[in-house]
């Protein structure tokens, strides 16, 4: 096991509840050292030490593997325990309150708690509940730090920076958490932000938040570096959202021709799980010489990683005993 | 029977403009008498005096908007809890809304709660009577009877009586019995999944918004309800500047419309809810700072005619949730007359105007002998200093539950004493 030297700047914020509020050096901050990860974590010994003794808890109330996944293999390359509450095996089944919830786990004196939940709001709620440090993996259609951190990081590497760059955000907007994050981190690092969706999936007073709305991907797409696409929730079907799939992709979806409009360079983005066929064509998501998507992936665990060892390093182990 | 006279006391009186010190003599459970000559050479023997030190004496609060929580929720409130809050807040008489539980959809249930208030002996409490049974919306209730048995007017409380029809139906029948429908006016399909006003806070928060316009719609719609049925209709706690404009059209068309509104629209806009307070949750929603401003203009010109507490307990439990799970409603009992006296203290009205919006004008508006300061009628008053600045602190209220939207507010006005029937049932420090 081993070290990687840590600045002696650290993390100003006891927990990650969001993007928003974050300035830019904090961000870079946390950038920076996810980047040290990267090649560490492509070589075959890569167990690092800095959570060793520390635990951190990942309380998912919403069903997801690759965030879970992706926080539970940084904390362990970090040397530390894992453990994976999901809600069909907790108390919460049977009635138990967040509060009550964060209150029991808070007993146990976690060192981290990885928290996603359906409502916005909720991880702030839980936050304040507990002694230890929380991240935010998802709440609700506010906020989801992570992902918007390792989209940055998948950008810095590939485009060098972030800051000048126009990036265009597609799709579901209204019911996106990833959408919002985006936009917060990309205009605290000096991106030019787009949004592309029809009408209705574009959530009231959004134009407030520093971004340019379009309802015409070929429009909206134009001289783009970055095209951003969400995943369009099979739930939102039959809300009145849009008539079909086969309209949607006809025009929203992100094929060859639409994507001529975007830069020759423009990167393609997802934060996964793709509908192929619906927001983005098979051909488009596997064309490994525009699509950032698995390189995406292996971003989350470097990031998680920077998350997980800035926040424990605020607090001295045993944290809350 | 004994009789009280209240020296050295300014008096008030909204709805004659009496503003006057004076003394006012009460005789048993009425006022005998009152004004600047009363004993002015002493009270004579046999009559109980209580020196008013010259604060404020005025006609108790109306109050003609309480959700009761008893029966059906004790946990959440009880009479009990609901008048000692009344008490505690200045409020003499109050009107509960029928989503108790069993709903007041029927004479029994009302008079239950006619006779466990009567009994308690604080705030006289009365009732609204459900328009539909079981506030359904789908069948009228017994419209008629529960008139007789005492119901103020009719109303589905919380939710709209959404159904055209039945709201034309209800508005019609309801006049044959001289009967006025109050309407929670906002269209359920645009509300559906919403918990904050619609826009940018919203958006930022990640929580679905409701739209102003299902306000502004429903108020649009039943406007012309009103007018092809001929039904008194009055519109429970507009909360935007476009639904009042629309019931301002509507007054100047000469139509017998009414409106009024709660404190938190007019002294809290959707910033309060800032990260995600669940006090802050109402329905209708807090709005943008502009409607805010409308609502106080609504004031000013008369188009909004009264303002209640729009009192709505919540256990603990129902707040401390995930904003989108928290329940909606705030209790107001408490900061009714300290909430609404800031618009005196702002400059945007006079103060015998100020009080006329939750004195004289809802006990006219519904019928009660309440609400003046008149020869003859209840001894129902409260003593007040206007000016006296306090802090509101939700844990230290009467009222079981504490879910106030304005717990840490600064206010200005303190209740002194309140008097039911000619006794004390509340005095500051006792």
């Amino acid at each position: 096991m081993s070290e990687i030297a840590l600045d002696q700047t650290g993390f100003p914020h006891s927990h990650l509840l969001g993007i928003e509020g974050l300035t830019s050096d904090v961000i870079s901050l946390l950038l920076d050292r996810a980047e040290s990860f990267v090649e560490h974590n492509r070589q075959v010994d890569n167990t690092l030490s800095s959570l060793s003794g520390r635990t951190i808890v990942n309380l998912f109330f919403e069903d997801s593997t690759r965030t879970r996944t992706s926080f539970e293999l940084a904390a362990k390359q970090l040397g530390g325990n894992v453990i994976n509450m999901s809600v069909a095996t907790s108390s919460v089944k049977k009635g138990e309150t967040l509060i009550d919830t964060a209150m029991t786990l808070n007993a146990m004196h976690p060192d981290v708690l990885v928290v996603r939940h359906n409502d916005s709001g909720a991880v702030k709620l839980l936050s304040e509940k507990v002694n230890c440090a929380v991240i935010n993996a998802g709440d609700g259609r506010h906020e989801h730090p992570t992902q918007a951190l390792l989209d940055a990081l998948t950008i810095r590497r590939r485009k060098g920076c972030i800051s000048g760059l126009l990036v265009a955000i597609c799709g579901d907007i209204a019911h996106s958490r990833v959408a919002r994050s985006n936009i917060h981190l990309l205009n605290a690092m000096g991106a030019q932000v787009r949004l592309i969706a029809p009408k209705t999936l574009i959530p009231s007073g959004i134009a407030n938040m520093g971004v340019e709305v379009f309802n015409n991907m070929e429009e909206g797409l134009q001289d783009c570096d970055i095209v951003m696409m969400l995943r369009l929730q099979s739930e939102r079907m039959g809300s009145g959202f849009f008539p079909s799939i086969r309209e949607y992709f006809h025009f929203f979806g992100l094929d060859y021709e639409k994507l001529a409009n975007a830069k020759d360079d423009a990167l393609i983005m997802h934060p996964g799980p793709m509908n192929r066929g619906v927001e983005i064509a098979s051909e488009v998501a596997d064309d490994l010489g525009r699509s950032a998507i698995r390189e995406q992936v292996e971003m989350g665990v470097a990031v998680r990683m920077a998350c997980l060892e800035l926040l424990t390093a605020n607090s001295p182990k045993g944290n809350g005993s | 029977m004994s009789r009280v006279a209240y020296i050295n006391a300014r008096l008030l009186d909204p709805a004659s403009g009496l503003d006057s010190p004076g003394t006012l003599l009460s005789d048993g459970e009425l006022i005998s008498d009152f004004g600047p000559e009363l004993f002015k050479d002493g009270v004579p023997d046999g009559i109980t005096v209580i020196d008013c030190q010259g604060f404020c004496l005025m006609p108790g609060l109306v109050d003609m908007r309480v959700q009761l929580r008893e029966p059906g929720h004790e946990y959440k409130g009880t009479l009990e809890s609901a008048g000692r809050a009344a008490s505690a807040g200045g409020v003499t008489s109050l009107v509960c809304l029928p989503n108790t539980n069993p709903v007041i959809d029927d004479m029994s249930v009302l008079e239950f709660v006619a006779r466990r208030a009567r009994k308690l002996g604080l705030a006289k409490v009365h009732s609204y009577g459900a328009v539909t049974k079981g506030l359904e919306g789908k069948e009228l209730a017994e419209i008629g009877l529960l008139a007789d048995s005492g119901a103020l007017a009719f109303t589905d409380g919380i939710k709209s009586v959404n159904d055209a029809r039945i709201m034309g139906r209800a508005l019609s029948y309801a006049s044959n019995f001289g009967q006025m429908i109050i309407q929670h006016a906002e269209e359920p399909s645009l509300t559906q999944g919403g918990v904050m006003n619609s826009g940018e806070t919203a958006t930022r928060l990640g929580l679905s918004g409701i739209p102003r316009q299902a306000e502004i719609i429903m108020v649009e719609r039943d406007i012309r309800l009103s007018e092809m049925t001929g039904g008194r209709l009055h519109f429970a706690h507009l909360s935007t500047s476009d639904a009042i404009d629309v019931v301002r059209k509507a007054k100047a068309r000469g139509l017998n419309i009414t409106c009024d509104t709660a404190p938190p629209y007019f002294s809290l806009s959707e910033i309060a809810v800032g990260d995600y307070r669940t006090f802050a949750k109402l329905s209708p929603p807090l709005r943008a700072d502009s409607d805010r401003l409308a609502v106080i203009e609504g004031l000013k010109d008369g188009t909004i005619d009264t303002i209640a507490s729009d009192h709505a307990p919540h256990d603990e439990d129902s707040k401390r949730l995930p904003f989108a799970k928290a329940a909606f409603g705030g209790v107001g009992l408490e900061t009714l007359l300290a909430v609404t006296l800031e618009l005196f203290h702002n400059n945007h009205l006079d103060l015998l105007p100020t009080l006329k919006l939750i004195t004289s004008a809802p006990a006219d508006l519904l019928g009660l002998d309440a609400g003046r300061l008149k020869k003859g009628a209840p001894a129902d008053l409260t003593l007040v200093d206007i000016n006296r600045g306090w802090k509101v602190v939700a844990d230290a209220m009467q009222s079981i539950s504490k879910n106030s939207p304005f717990d840490g507010r600064p206010v200005q006005g303190m209740v002194l004493r309140t008097i039911v029937d000619g006794r004390t049932v509340f005095q500051l420090g006792a």
